[in-house]
């Protein structure tokens, strides 16, 4: 059946209108952190001084959101990648159970985990006061993202079948997970990754509570800008973490498409 | 037991010493401080029993509610539209809907202000067409709106997905059959879409009740359970309160993304 002129043209201007809604406020910060003044608009001028003085008051939490970012992702790697494997090679009721347990965080309001960690480790001064508390909170909400990723493409390929492959061939365990099992996690490793650092970078609601004024990070720097600086500020500040954000969502979006391909191109 | 079984079970205990030590513990941590207020075992329940949480709690509810039921119509028409019409620049127009994923909570709120704020596009708009200044992004209105920019590219991911598997043969049955357009989106997209639907809205609807950031930017005077939480923790040092409240939230959002995935197979991870 054609589709009516009318429902056409209406389907057409909500997509266009969402469209609008998502990205004109987006170019419009982008302008305005690029622009001499905003209530003047472009007519003042283009200029990065915006940008440099950006830099002067909030490059620190720039660096530290970077090095909390790839902190998480060590971590993550380092605890979900073997925990991926042995939650997947042999599904019992005690696998889902602990699967459930881990993933909970997911579905727990970020400002209630953080409550819950500054009431259990906050009298512990160095820790409340370093970048590790924010860290543990970032692998906190994080590490499903890794697991559910990596758990994904190791049930994909039955890791079961290879590793009983490498077995017969005499590989002792630690080698079969070395040599067989990462190597074919590698799309839910790379998948995994890209997502951990992204929403580490990005993360707010548990790092507002946990940071403190020596360990702010990007998005709280973000937060105090909105609230204190001008909206050239602002809107510059915020063109800085678009640049290190876009990037790596087009990555995940590239690295999905990848394995969309390569699943489809498996399937008989 | 074989050593790979051995080794297996190794390899989870760095998961299980993390998981212990900074989510179970501090859980347990919370639900003995929320009992141990000034009002003792009562205050688990004071979302329910103090009148100014519950309406809270309520206006919590029904602005989640409707931020769902807005991303799902939205993304319904729009997610249909891109998937069954090719045209140039379709691919580009979906990289722009979907290019929002990635800002958080605190970014949205700042897109809000620059749409619908004291300096907001809208306001000058409504402004130079004389019919005043529209300036509603310190509202609830504006974290509608907040919310509905940070759910709708998630939405539309979920239901373009969903929308290509839809199987054309079946509309083409219904249609032969004599269906009209209304009875073919009631009875075939409309459940073909349903698991898709009540899983990004789940995942809307979870994040609306509990998301900070978004809330935070926009004004520390709107009315809901997460700015009631921080409030009650930071400023009036209320842990008992503000624990309760914290037990409330989680449990609300958890079983309704537990409900709806046992309903719909997978749940789409939440963020933000």
């Amino acid at each position: 059946m054609r589709t009516s002129p009318l429902v056409f043209l209406f389907q057409l201007v909500v997509t266009l209108l969402a469209a609008a809604f998502l990205v004109v406020p987006a170019v419009t910060s982008i302008l305005a952190g690029v622009t001499v003044n905003y209530f003047q608009g472009l007519r003042s001028g283009l200029t990065l001084d915006w940008v440099a003085q950006v830099w002067g008051l909030y490059a620190p939490t720039i660096f530290r959101s970077i090095a909390i970012a790839l902190g998480t992702l060590c971590v993550t790697l380092l605890i979900g990648v073997p925990a991926a494997w042995a939650l997947v090679r042999k599904p019992s009721r005690m696998t889902r159970l602990v699967e459930e347990i881990v993933t909970l965080p997911v579905a727990i309001p970020g400002l209630a985990l953080a409550l819950a960690l500054i009431l259990a480790y906050g009298g512990i001064r160095a820790f409340r006061a370093s970048d590790a508390f924010i860290l543990v909170g970032h692998v906190l909400y994080t590490l499903p993202f890794m697991l559910r990723s990596v758990m994904a493409v190791l049930a994909g390929v039955n890791v079961r079948t290879l590793e009983e492959g490498a077995a017969s061939l005499g590989a002792s365990p630690w080698q079969r997970f070395a040599q067989v099992v990462v190597p074919n996690a590698r799309p839910g490793i790379l998948a995994g990754s890209l997502m951990v650092v992204t929403l580490s970078i990005g993360e707010f609601n548990l790092t507002w509570m946990l940071h403190t004024p020596l360990t702010q990070t990007l998005p709280v720097g973000l937060a105090d800008s909105y609230a204190s600086m001008r909206l050239e500020i602002a809107s510059a500040y915020t063109l800085v973490f678009f640049l290190m954000i876009v990037p790596l969502l087009l990555a995940i979006q590239f690295a999905g498409r990848e394995r969309r391909t390569i699943q489809r191109k498996a399937r008989p | 037991m074989t050593s790979a079984d051995r080794l297996a079970r190794l390899m989870l205990l760095p998961l299980g010493a993390f998981v212990l030590a900074f989510f179970l513990l501090p859980l347990v941590r919370v639900v003995m401080v929320a009992g141990q207020g000034p009002n003792g075992a009562s205050e688990y329940l004071s979302v329910l029993t103090n009148a100014r949480h519950f309406s809270t709690l309520l206006s919590t509810f029904l602005l989640s509610a409707g931020v769902t039921l807005a991303t799902l119509a939205i993304g319904m028409v729009v997610a249909l539209f891109l998937v069954r019409n090719r045209f140039w620049g379709r691919s580009f127009l979906v990289s722009l809907l979907t290019l929002p994923l990635a800002f958080p909570g605190v970014v949205v709120g700042f897109m809000i202000i620059l749409l619908a704020g004291r300096q907001g596009l809208i306001g000058g708009l409504t402004q130079s067409l004389g019919m005043g200044k529209l300036v509603f992004a310190y509202s609830m209105a504006g974290l509608f709106a907040g919310y509905v920019y940070f759910s709708l590219p998630r939405v539309l991911v979920t239901l373009m997905a969903a929308a290509e598997k839809l199987d054309p043969a079946l509309s083409e049955a219904a249609r032969s059959l004599g269906a009209g357009r209304f009875a073919l989106l009631r009875d075939v997209t409309l459940p073909g879409l349903a698991p898709a639907l009540v899983a990004s809205g789940a995942v809307a609807f979870a994040t609306a009740m509990g998301a900070f950031g978004t809330a935070f930017t926009l004004a520390t005077r709107i009315d809901v359970l997460a700015m009631t939480i921080y409030t009650e923790f930071t400023l009036a040092a209320n842990f008992s309160s503000a624990c309760a409240l914290s037990l409330a939230l989680g449990l609300i959002t958890w079983g309704v993304l537990a409900a709806t995935r046992s309903f719909s197979g997978s749940g789409v991870a939440a963020a933000g």
